[in-house]
């Protein structure tokens, strides 16, 4: 087997020749499930929280004009 | 502000998605998939919550059309942006199980593609109505017909389609120990869906009086 020359590219690692069930892989390979399933849980509570703030913040800013419709009124009669 | 009805269903709502969890951890694994499988009890529910809002959506569009009544226009409108809400969850957990699931977050299959196009005409809808205009009710309500005759194409397309998502008839084929935590998110979150829409709508009915009072005070 020839010495790899300085500067080159590491050789590629040798072709899969067979199925490996996934149950099977090394620890490493392995994703872990629960950051994923916890990351899905907390993208819809931030959403929905989001969400609703915005919406409360629109009837807040609606509230402020009615308030400033009401004190117009007396002035315009 | 926020009727107290809207903040009662509100609040049940959120206790719903609060106490899902301990059904979904009570709910028995699924043979291939394992614990990743579970984020199917907030991402179904999420389209199912979507297209209710789309349904909404483009039945008010097409009544508003029809006799140009403003309470379906509102109606109409507050139902789209909860379709984008919805969405968008559906969107952001879909990926998140698709990773562990298939190795990757995304594939421009036909099932996931037709979702994210589906999301993106109601999108349009929110900005044509934010940006479009007077007049821009009547466009936007053409816009809200079209997405909703998409849906049968999103929610058939994993059947006509060789795709890598799963068929919806995966939701009738589970097991009993699974059923309880599905049903009760799907119920949570339509009780949501339902406490904003209301929520919404009052919010667009309040904007239009304050609207039509500014109007007659420049008339005094």
């Amino acid at each position: 087997m020839q010495a790899t020359p300085p500067g080159a590219a590491p050789a590629p690692p040798p072709a899969q020749d067979e199925f490996v069930p996934i149950s099977e892989l090394p620890a490493n390979e392995q994703l872990p499930a629960a950051p994923l399933l916890i990351a899905a849980y907390a993208v819809v509570w931030i959403v929905l929280a989001v969400y609703v703030w915005t919406l409360w913040k629109r009837f807040w800013r609606a509230e402020q004009d009615l308030k400033s419709l009401a004190s117009r009124l007396p002035q315009s009669r | 502000m926020l009727q107290r009805s809207f903040v009662f269903l509100l609040i049940a709502g959120f206790a719903l998605v609060t106490s899902a969890p301990l059904l979904i951890a009570a709910a028995p694994y699924e043979s291939t998939m394992g614990l990743i499988q579970k984020i199917f009890y907030f991402h179904v529910p999420s389209w199912i919550a979507m297209f209710t809002a789309i349904a909404v959506c483009g039945v008010a569009s097409a009544r508003y059309l029809l006799t140009r009544a403003r309470t379906s226009d509102r109606l109409a409108l507050s139902a789209a942006e909860l379709a984008v809400v919805f969405g968008l969850i559906g969107l952001l957990t879909g990926p998140l199980w698709g990773r562990k699931a298939w190795g990757v977050y995304w594939q421009w299959d036909a099932k996931l593609t037709t979702a994210l196009v589906l999301w993106l005409i109601f999108v349009a809808y929110n900005l044509l109505r934010r940006f479009g205009g007077p007049g821009s009710e009547r466009l936007a309500a053409g816009v809200a017909i079209f997405g909703l005759a998409n849906v049968p194409f999103v929610y058939w397309s994993a059947h006509i389609w060789r795709t890598v998502h799963p068929k919806t008839s995966v939701v009738m084929t589970l097991g009993p120990g699974m059923r309880p935590a599905f049903y009760w998110s799907a119920f949570a979150y339509l009780l949501i869906f339902g406490a904003l829409l209301a929520a919404r709508v009052r919010l667009e009915a309040l904007r239009a009086s304050i609207d039509d009072a500014y109007l007659s005070a420049e008339d005094l």
